[in-house]
């Protein structure tokens, strides 16, 4: 067990700058991975994980070179090593497990071939007992029907699928080391807890070491046995997994734990002020100087080196990490939100609303015919009270994003109404809206790299809306301008930036500016914070609740993160396949009784503590299209009844909480299930 | 599937038809007729009412129209006006000659370019890339005429290695044809395979660029079986189309290297016709060239839609 299979010795990686100064990417990283143990290596975007990750296979990324220091497989320096000779390890003795399996499996290769040839390069197999591996591997990574499986296509697999493929591709080579790169970020809430169970039985099976990489750490506790904490490029705190995520004592890692939205927590988590410094930025002193609330001056002019205590059998980068020993209980608690008025006026109505993506064929065009009778999005009843924040929830293929289209205006529905205060139908056609209406509702979207227009500096962006709807000019516009940037906490300064000078979250910042520009009474947040990093996440979501209890927005809210929803919303709608499960004041819907669907959802949720497992209670199949009748969910459901689920729409029931559930089983006897 | 490439063929046979009215109208809306502008001078009296009897003038223009398309349609293109001979007879070894020189230019054109494109992106930036791209990009921007002239000034007329022009007949042997057209294929290929070059290089290099090829490597895949299994087969396949485009534009430049170098080819054929006003084979000609522009674009969407696998699938699921 004690045996060291791979050692990183004072590695430093980095990069050429134009004006001809070394940049590194990585500084002076060591650290050992025993056999049979899981490592988490955990950090936010471009704290070096990955080309720490990558470096431990030597291989280096095209731009970059090592600076100094080694990477010792089994005492070889793998940096040192030819072509020839990583090739007789890469797969054999340290296998790579990718962070998006769609775009890391060759797109012209059957699946089949591509396991066979991890096979033929690193086993002495014969043609038969290849063939017999591939299904067994394919069988081990528990992909349905391997025989058939071995000749279809990658982009023939659903996202989990792909990603097992991946899985059993570097099982194949019977690896003493497995690197995983983000391996589950991308997937489903319950197909994640799926492969991460996978792993996880994997790693116990085989005895393989393994080097989970992921900034998520609800993964990470999940699966490792020990941490290695990541900060611009160093490691700031490592030690066994459950030391630090119950007694971090590193601000930085703390200061992330508390920025996580938990589900056992209402109300928002604490944000981290400030961003990572940029490579090369850090001359002197502590990297996480700017945005430590321990930090000294002492941290200003020295940088701490990595302090083994003994203990806790943790090393840790921080002159002042003894103040953070006793303040674990802290990690425990949010920012409690303003409940909002439950008595005000409905502001928005979605009656009977019905999305149809199925083009309308000719013929009934002209007879005027509805053509599909199983719209992906169907009978969705929703009223919206005025500064309330209600969210949309489920996994992809549920129709959330669906509705949000709808309400902008950008799809037309098939079906039903959207009412616009004071009952007055909107019409789903954007074309057809008046000036005021689309005023009234703003759209924030996924990522802000693509909606921000790259050419235009944010001054240009936010004057937009108000030339638009407001008719501003010159100064005035400045003036509103400059009250919007700081409304989002940018200075003045920023008006002149173009989008790619921003970091993440102040892009993001930019966008949110963006919606209130318009002072719109309805602003549509499509999974606002999946493209930011988990510090900047908690940032924008009390940005976001800070603006509504000052101006008295509505949000209509889309995540497929549970845990933010938590943090976020007043009132939580569950849909899977475009079907409305469960609506509920959201304190309700995360207690029990629920809906099958969220129990699974709920269940399936990594939570950044050790102790907490994920409950795995439905299969993780993906259904292309809703059931043409009876319940959505009766094809994964773990408490179907019978027939009457596959037969019939399940009528609504109101439960003691106040929420509403949508199945066959008595509300009653569903809490007592699920106690 | 099979109804996709009907579908596809369909269309083809639409565009064709599409092109044999716009050069029926466009024949049609010259000043004069066939007759008039063959006859010039002479086009009075009994030589025009013969010759208006002998081409059907004297019908409405639909009736020829519809008479003219069947008989295409069965292969026959009619007369022409200035050999008075039928203009299958003038086509047949013109259009053989022409497919032997576009056909030697093609395959010696594609596996070059082909090469040429992956040296240039496997050693990016290196010497063989520098130098490659160098020449590719200079020969890419001269047009054919020029450099079919300064090859003939060269090969033929300093070095004397070459005949510069082609004194051949028309219906010469494919042995006759094969030691005469080095110098046209040479122009021809020039600016073809530049352009195919630097198209399979930057899909090269962006299919290199690619998780799929990260993982190949991490998979322990030696480089020059990552290279023919993971890298060309996704990086040739957009080049298909392209090439096909290449093809169909290499007829221009036929035309213009079959003029400079005297080849009695298709080309030289259409500068002829025009120059004789020769109505009904320049009419031909161009139902020809655009069933050629058409039959290659539509083996090129073929074979995409074949060789991958993504459209392969969602054609077969539908």
């Amino acid at each position: 067990m004690n045996e060291i299979i791979e050692s990183v010795k004072n590695l430093s990686i980095g990069f050429n700058s134009q004006k001809g100064k070394q940049i590194s990417i990585l500084r002076n990283v060591s650290t050992n991975i025993k056999k049979g143990e899981t490592v988490g290596i955990v950090g936010e975007s471009g704290s070096g994980k990955s080309t720490l990750a990558l470096a431990m296979m030597g291989y280096i990324k095209q731009g970059l070179f090592p600076l100094k220091g080694e990477c010792l497989f089994k005492s070889e320096d793998l940096l040192k090593m030819s072509s020839r000779q990583l090739e007789k390890i890469r797969g054999r003795k340290i296998a790579m497990i990718p962070q998006n399996a769609g775009q890391a499996l060759t797109p012209n290769l059957k699946i089949g071939y591509q396991i066979d040839e991890a096979l033929r390069l690193h086993t002495d197999l014969n043609k038969t007992e290849r063939d017999k591996k591939i299904s067994e591997l394919l069988n081990k990574v528990r992909l349905p029907s391997p025989e058939t499986m071995a000749f279809r296509y990658p982009h023939e697999l659903s996202g989990g699928q792909q990603q097992r493929v991946a899985v059993a591709m570097a099982l194949a080579g019977k690896p003493d080391l497995l690197l995983l790169d983000e391996p589950t970020t991308g997937l489903d809430v319950t197909t994640q807890a799926h492969v991460l169970e996978l792993l996880r039985f994997i790693a116990k099976d085989t005895g393989t070491s393994m080097i989970y990489v992921s900034h998520d750490l609800g993964a990470i506790a999940q699966v490792s046995d020990r941490i290695v904490v990541m900060y611009a490029g160093e490691i700031v705190l490592e030690g066994p997994a459950r030391k630090i995520l119950k007694e971090p004592i590193h601000p930085y890692t703390y200061g992330l734990l508390k920025s996580i939205p938990k589900l056992s927590l209402a109300g928002l988590p604490a944000s981290m002020p400030g961003s990572q410094p940029q490579p090369g930025s850090i001359n002197e002193g502590c990297s996480f100087y700017d945005r430590c609330n321990l930090a000294t001056d002492h941290c200003k002019k020295n940088s701490p080196d990595l302090e083994h205590i003994k203990e806790l059998d943790t090393n840790v980068r921080c002159f002042n990490h003894k103040e953070l020993i006793n303040q674990n209980n802290n990690l425990q608690t949010s920012i409690t939100k303003k409940s909002n008025n439950s008595e005000a006026k409905e502001v928005l109505k979605l009656k009977d609303v019905s999305i149809s993506y199925a083009k309308q064929k000719f013929f009934d065009q002209l007879l005027n015919k509805i053509s599909d009778q199983n719209p992906t999005v169907k009978d969705i009843n929703i009223d919206i009270k005025k500064g309330e924040t209600i969210a949309l929830v489920g996994e992809s293929g549920s129709g959330k994003s669906t509705i949000l289209k709808s309400i902008a205006g950008l799809l037309k529905t098939k079906d039903g109404q959207i009412k616009f205060e004071n009952d007055r139908i909107l019409s789903s056609d954007l074309k057809m809206r008046n000036s005021n209406d689309l005023r009234a509702i703003q759209l924030i979207f996924q990522n802000p790299d693509e909606s921000l227009n790259p050419n235009h500096t944010v001054e240009q962006i936010l004057s937009q809306p108000l030339k638009l709807y407001f008719n501003l000019s010159g100064e005035e516009l400045k003036k509103n301008i400059i009250d919007l940037l700081k409304k989002v906490r940018l200075g003045e300064f920023y008006m002149s930036r173009y989008p790619r000078q921003l970091s993440g979250g102040e892009k993001q910042r930019v966008a949110v500016a963006r919606a209130f520009a318009a002072k719109p009474d309805i602003i549509l947040c499509d999974e606002v914070t999946s493209a930011l990093d988990v510090s900047v996440q908690a940032a924008v979501l009390n940005l976001l609740q800070q603006l509504k209890e000052d101006l008295g927005t509505t949000y209509v809210f889309v995540s497929h993160d549970l845990a933010v929803v938590r943090a976020i919303s007043d009132r939580v709608a569950v849909l899977y396949q475009g079907r409305l499960c469960e609506i509920g004041p959201s304190q309700n819907v995360y207690k029990f009784p629920s809906h099958p669907y969220t129990e699974v959802l709920l269940g399936a949720v990594l939570e950044p503590d050790p102790d907490i497992k994920p409950k795995l209670v439905a299969e993780d199949i993906v259904e292309e299209k809703p059931p043409e009748k009876g319940c959505s969910f009766q094809g994964r459901c773990p408490r179907k009844i019978g027939n009457i689920c596959n037969s019939e729409v399940p009528p609504w029931q109101i439960g003691e909480n106040g929420n509403a559930i949508r199945c066959h089983i008595n509300i009653e006897e569903l809490a007592s299930l699920q106690q | 599937m099979l109804l996709l490439i009907l579908k596809r063929i369909g269309l083809g046979l639409i565009t064709l038809f599409i092109v044999s009215l716009i050069t029926f109208v466009g024949v049609e809306v010259l000043p004069g007729d066939a007759c008039t502008t063959y006859l010039e001078r002479e086009a009075y009296g009994a030589a025009l009412d013969a010759c208006i009897k002998r081409l059907g003038l004297d019908v409405p223009a639909y009736e020829r129209y519809l008479d003219w398309a069947s008989n295409v349609v069965r292969g026959d293109f009619g007369y022409s006006l200035s050999g008075e001979m039928p203009i299958n007879e003038v086509l047949g070894p013109r259009v053989k000659n022409s497919l032997v020189l576009a056909s030697v230019s093609i395959l010696i054109g594609i596996p070059l370019a082909i090469v040429l494109g992956i040296i240039t992106a496997l050693w990016r930036d290196k010497l063989p890339d520098i130098m490659i791209s160098t020449i590719t990009i200079f020969s890419m921007t001269i047009p054919e005429f020029i450099s079919a002239t300064l090859l003939i000034l060269i090969v033929a007329i300093w070095l004397g290695w070459l005949p510069g022009i082609v004194i051949i007949p028309s219906d010469a042997t494919f042995y006759e044809l094969l030691s005469n057209i080095i110098l046209p294929v040479v122009a021809i290929s020039m600016i073809m395979t530049a352009h195919m070059a630097r198209m399979v290089r930057s899909s090269v290099i962006q299919v290199m660029a690619s998780d799929y090829v990260q993982m190949a490597i991490l998979k322990g895949v030696p480089y020059w079986k990552m290279i023919f299994r993971h890298v060309l087969p996704n990086a040739l396949l957009p080049a298909i189309n392209v090439v096909a485009l290449t093809i169909a534009w290499l007829l221009g430049g036929v035309v213009v290297t079959e003029v400079v170098f005297n080849y009695p080819g298709l080309g030289r054929l259409v500068i002829e016709s025009i120059s004789n006003r020769d109505l009904p084979v320049v009419q031909a000609l161009a139902i020809i060239l655009a069933s050629i522009y058409v039959g290659i674009n539509l083996i090129a969407d073929l074979m995409t839609l074949m060789l991958n696998p993504r459209l392969k699938s969602l054609q077969i699921r539908k």
